[in-house]
């Protein structure tokens, strides 16, 4: 994976090229007016704002059961549009797209590209919070496309590339110098060199130490959310600590004081201002400058 | 190739706002020390020229910069004693929010009192009768 410079497998941009087979119903939707800012029911989806039991691909089963019609709400889509071919700046582009109680961030975005304008490129993999391929600056925070529910936004929504990283394209950046610094500090069990004789046995305590940090999935919303990240980006950001805290303090882990030598420098974690940005940025709820702290502490002290 | 777009504000919560005080406030700081450095050596140059250029300090205008000095330092003071329980207080990064909220209460609760009493002065002489 060293210097290569190619989107990794698992993320992979969902671009124009990509859509070559769209979900039945997508091609039934006319691709409607609304680009900029129109309102009004006219420019509401009309397979849905019209006709409640016509069903598509994005139409939950529940509302064809249900006798009321669904409550549509008008989103507008803000999105920082950037077209390297045709683009000499980002530009804002706005959508607006029709969007039900359940919906989320996610669904209407899909609905931009499936229905408008397809070009409209953004990563994606699992949809459900678990992959981290659709961390995005939504109304100006770090947050995952897919856990965000439209109902929990505002009628305009501002929608941006995450920042620190260089954009390529749209809401797609070009993630290799955030997993550069991860892959820096050994993110891996360095057991001990002797062969074990029994099973690498852990209590429940032990693991409990360093349990939080265990969730992230390498979204970079904490990294691209750090004031820090954003003007130097030496730094390893707060994903590559969290990481190195998960094994920092990992009990069968031999690694700590290498990790803790490679942390311990200017780019390291004194660079951590505690700004806090990373930890209300997680979707793992993960603590983050709370691991960085304790990091910083076992440099000072070295315990743990 | 690629470039970084410029993007709107980060909308961080208070702990960045915190941060962005403390640096604005620190410059300010070091701004007025690197002048009263400056100003406080003239005494040992030429007592008369210090004595002069103090006397250019005796007006509203910088009365109200003495009040913005001593909330600069007080702010960075108080927010340095909560980035120390961050870095050293187990559940310091638990509480941050609350450190802050009490920080800028007793900020607040300080303040009033010293402006009261720093402006006092000059309000006499301005508006006064007294």
């Amino acid at each position: 994976m060293a210097g290569s410079d190619t989107p990794r497998q698992d993320d992979i941009p969902v671009d124009a090229s990509a859509t070559g087979d769209q979900p039945a119903g997508a091609a039934d939707v006319p691709a409607v007016n609304s680009v900029s800012g129109d309102e009004g029911v006219g420019s509401a989806g009309p397979d849905r704002a019209v006709d409640p039991t016509a069903q598509d691909a994005r139409t939950p089963a529940v509302t064809v059961r249900g006798t009321a019609a669904p409550s549509i709400r008008d989103v507008r889509l803000k999105i920082r549009r950037f077209l390297p071919e045709q683009d000499a700046e980002p530009h804002w582009e706005t959508y607006t797209v029709p969007t039900e109680q359940g919906d989320r961030l996610l669904d209407a975005i899909h609905w931009v590209k499936w229905n408008i304008d397809g070009s409209l490129t953004f990563r994606r993999s699992c949809a459900h919070g678990v992959c981290g391929s659709d961390a995005m600056r939504v109304n100006g925070v770090n947050r995952l496309a897919c856990k965000v529910l439209t109902k929990d936004l505002g009628d305009e929504v501002l929608l941006e590339p995450i920042k620190g990283l260089p954009v390529l394209k749209d809401l797609v950046v070009d993630m290799e110098p955030f997993f550069e610094a991860y892959r820096s500090v050994k993110p891996f069990l360095l057991p001990s060199p002797h062969e074990p004789t029994k099973e690498r046995l852990q209590s429940a305590k032990d693991r409990e130490r360093f349990d939080d940090t265990t969730k992230c999935i390498l979204c970079a919303a904490c990294t691209t959310s750090c004031p820090v990240y954003w003007s130097d980006d030496a730094y390893f950001g707060p994903a590559a600590i969290v990481n190195a805290h998960r094994f920092i303090f990992d009990s069968r882990d031999e690694g700590g004081e290498e990790r803790l030598e490679i942390l311990n420098t200017k780019e390291g974690v004194w660079r951590c201002r505690t700004t806090f940005n990373c930890t209300d940025a997680c979707p793992r709820g993960i603590e983050v400058t709370k691991a960085i702290q304790e990091v910083k502490r076992a440099l000072i002290f070295r315990r743990f | 190739m690629p470039k970084a777009p410029a993007g709107t504000l980060y909308r961080g919560h208070v702990g960045m706002w915190s941060w962005v005080a403390h640096r604005v406030t620190g410059v300010l700081v070091f701004f007025f020390l690197f002048a009263h450095v400056m100003d406080t050596a003239l005494v040992r140059v030429s007592p008369d020229t210090y004595d002069k250029i103090v006397d250019t300090y005796k007006n509203p205008v910088v009365n109200l910069l003495e009040v913005g000095l001593v909330a600069a330092v007080l702010f960075h003071a108080l927010n340095g004693l909560r980035i120390i329980a961050i870095d050293f207080w187990r559940k310091g990064t638990r509480y941050q929010r609350q450190m802050l909220y009490a920080e800028v209460t007793l900020f607040v609760i300080l303040m009033v009192p010293a402006a009261f009493f720093m402006l006092r002065h000059t309000f006499l002489t301005l508006f006064g009768t007294a």
